[in-house]
């Protein structure tokens, strides 16, 4: 992963030296309360419900074993001894000080690990695929064009008082794991026919109150220029986007409002004045990026024989099968495989982690693995590179840290923001309703036999729980100051993008088990048997799930 | 009396001998004047006879409606009617990046003490900053020393730094 230098090193210190000045500022009252507010949303810091809460990045989901002891003693040190993994692959802290954030601050920059961007009106934190450099699908790793940009975000002088949030995903393999039609800016790694690298430029893409399906405004950017021409992109969206209205403010709404055509225009026009300028990549830039991915040491292993060591623990043992099927996840190295660890036990918010979780995280990323780790967008955390041999041992141990449950993919992997619990935007509460959904479907092998379902919950439109895009999505409402949820059938976050048509007349808390559970019937009723539940959907439409549902 | 008689210029804080006419229709006081762009446009032949008069622009206003008087004016002032309309950042740049503009750049209205190093590196050199303590506000210009991204103030990129 990348590691810093002197210049990263001294830009973190001084960052962490900015805000401690102006939280004291603050605190003596020279500095407004509107005006502290983009000063510490982008450096991580909301005023939550019953507490601030501290959003830290992950750069593109990549961790070592160093930042996941730090966190865990940052997490005992200054708040509950818990963390929460975001669906942006960052980590949150639910219960800081706001005096005591420069400290967490200074902590977190020792392993290299800052809040910079992670809210306020600029560019966030870069996504990507939690398997990127692993995944069998590659086309291309896409940390280092992650890791190439986040620089060019982090502290852009021009492009930290946008109009509203924005947020870039990189894909870099086939499938799409990124959600690039669902971002400000989705760029989705090429290779041209002469087999350099270039990218796929989608904007205006977002969930949220509007959710849009982004536009493809470049099919084939070189990559020396990937740069350039995202700032002339952000420097038309600053310019021209809605500051007159906080929902109308991201760039999906710009890009409507122009057309896609126009806006490339712009972007063109604007990309000409600094095209071919000291924004331009060098090959030893690239290179230098690149550096810091490269294969990590693996043992050569015999292929075939660890699979079938492996086939026959499976065979003796059906809990470890069933884990080695959900959990597991195919590598691009021959005898190594992708762990994922779920963060999706029953009676715990989905996507939080104790501190001596993660401590045991990073402990055995270490011994199963070369010290990294990843978080994901699912709200889980993946060992990327485990020895097929070890995947028993491993399995075991997780278990003791109940991070084995094998449900990796099914129904009850559910995507959940913080909700009502905590948050101060949310209309209703979404830990509950995650909850009570996976008491409702306890059954493992009812699990099992529905298949891959991606169940999203948000606790109101801001659509942090990523509703619009789960094969299920639910949503907070209020209905005259009382908690309802609005339910949505057929998003898809893949390359099949889609976002959910919404059901019908929205539902109490206490009916949102029996509703899934219909729409699972209906599924299962209308199936054949290779369609998945988002296959049936497809074919058969949302009526016969409404006629079951409202029946 | 100009409203604001102290500003930041070049690193210092410093008095200041223009006077900022927000009013498009004002009656213009004796001496250097900031005026509105649509006052220069009215009054372009009169007031560009006069080396004292530079225009300010609205944060709806780009630099290139100026055309080629950009360098022609001894200062242009960007107005940042709040502080998280960062539009002016924009301008910043363009003046100096595209239109060679090399006068006084001067960030005039609602923006803050903690958004200087960022404006400063987006080409402006001076600051009607208000209520704050200048002296104490010079600080803020220093916040980083190093930086990642091509701007005003550094050409060249940590990537080009890097590779040498």
């Amino acid at each position: 992963m990348y590691r810093y230098d002197q210049y990263d090193q001294q830009m973190i210190n001084e960052r962490v030296a900015q805000f401690r000045d102006q939280t004291q500022r603050y605190l003596a009252g020279e500095i407004s309360d509107a005006q502290f507010l983009p000063l510490r949303l982008q450096n991580g810091l909301y005023i939550q419900r019953l507490a601030p809460m501290l959003r830290i990045c992950v750069p593109y989901g990549t961790l070592n074993a160093a930042q996941m002891r730090k966190l865990a003693e940052v997490s005992r040190k200054y708040d509950k001894g818990y963390a929460h993994i975001s669906t942006r692959q960052n980590v949150q802290l639910n219960w800081p000080k706001l005096e005591e954030v420069p400290d967490i601050l200074a902590d977190l920059a020792t392993v290299e690990m800052h809040a910079n961007q992670t809210s306020g009106n600029c560019i966030r934190n870069f996504t990507a695929d939690q398997f990127s450099g692993v995944a069998q699908d590659e086309i291309e790793d896409a940390r280092p064009w992650c890791e190439i940009l986040r620089q060019w975000a982090t502290f852009h002088p021009e492009f930290a008082f946008l109009p509203r949030k924005f947020k870039i995903a990189i894909c870099g393999s086939e499938r799409d794991r990124a959600a690039v039609a669902f971002h400000d800016i989705g760029l989705e790694i090429i290779k041209t026919a002469a087999g350099e690298t270039a990218f796929k430029v989608f904007v205006g893409g977002g969930l949220g109150r509007t959710p849009v399906i982004g536009a493809l405004i470049h099919d084939c950017l070189p990559k020396e220029h990937v740069m350039s021409y995202l700032d002339a992109i952000l420097r038309v969206y600053n310019q021209l986007g809605r500051r007159d209205n906080k929902f109308k403010a991201r760039i999906k709404i710009l890009v409507k409002a122009m057309g896609a055509e126009a806006f490339k225009q712009k972007v063109e026009e604007e990309w000409q004045a600094i095209k071919d300028g000291p924004m331009t990549l060098t090959q030893d830039a690239i290179d230098h990026a690149f550096s810091f991915f490269q294969p990590p040491a693996y043992e050569a292993q015999d292929a075939a024989t660890a699979q079938s060591a492996l086939d026959d623990k499976c065979l003796s043992d059906p809990s470890f099968a069933a884990w080695i099927k959900h959990n597991v996840v195919a590598h691009k190295q021959p005898g190594y495989a992708a762990v994922n660890l779920s963060l999706k036990e029953t009676g715990v918010a989905p996507g939080d982690i104790t501190a001596e979780q993660m401590e045991a995280v990073a402990d055995l990323c270490e011994r199963y693995g070369f010290g990294e780790l990843r978080s994901t967008h699912q709200q889980n955390l993946v060992l990327p590179d485990v020895r097929k041999a070890d995947l028993y041992a491993l399995w075991q141990e997780l278990q003791t840290h109940r991070m084995a449950s094998a449900v990796i993919g099914t129904l009850n992997d559910i995507i959940c923001c913080p909700g009502g619990d905590f948050c101060s935007l949310a209309n209703a509460k979404s830990i509950p309703v995650a909850e009570a959904i996976q008491r409702r479907f306890d059954d493992i092998d009812y699990l099992y036999d529905l298949g891959e379902i991606e169940l999203n919950i948000s606790g109101c439109m801001n659509a942090c729980g990523h509703h619009h895009i789960g094969h299920i999505g639910i949503l907070g409402v209020d209905k005259k100051g009382q908690e309802f949820y609005q339910v949505s059938l057929g998003g898809s976050q893949s390359n099949d993008a889609a976002i959910g048509k919404i059901l019908g007349p929205s539902f109490a808390q206490d009916d949102i088990p029996d509703v899934v559970s219909k729409i699972l019937e209906t599924y299962v009723d209308h199936r054949t048997e290779e369609e998945r539940f988002l296959d049936t959907y497809r074919r058969v439409g949302i009526e016969p799930f409404k006629e079951r549902v409202y029946a | 009396m100009p409203d604001q008689t102290k500003i930041i210029k070049d690193g210092a804080v410093v008095s200041d001998e223009w006077h900022l006419v927000r009013e498009e229709t004002a009656e213009l006081p004796a001496g250097p004047c900031i005026v509105p762009l649509a006052r220069w446009q009215a009054e372009r032949d009169t007031l560009s006879a006069r080396n004292d008069i530079a225009v300010w622009l609205a944060s709806d206003q780009s630099p290139r409606l100026l055309g080629d008087d950009i360098g022609k004016l001894p200062l242009i002032a960007v107005d940042f009617p709040g502080f998280a309309d960062g539009r002016g950042f924009t301008y910043g740049r363009e003046l100096r990046e595209q239109h060679g503009f090399t006068g006084e750049l001067r960030a005039v209205g609602e923006f803050m003490r903690d958004q200087l190093a960022y404006l400063s590196r987006c080409g402006f050199n001076s600051f009607a900053l208000q209520n704050s303590d200048l002296t104490a506000a010079l600080a803020s210009l220093k916040d980083f020393s190093v930086h990642y991204q091509v701007s005003v103030d550094n050409p060249v990129p940590i990537f080009r730094v890097r590779a040498n």
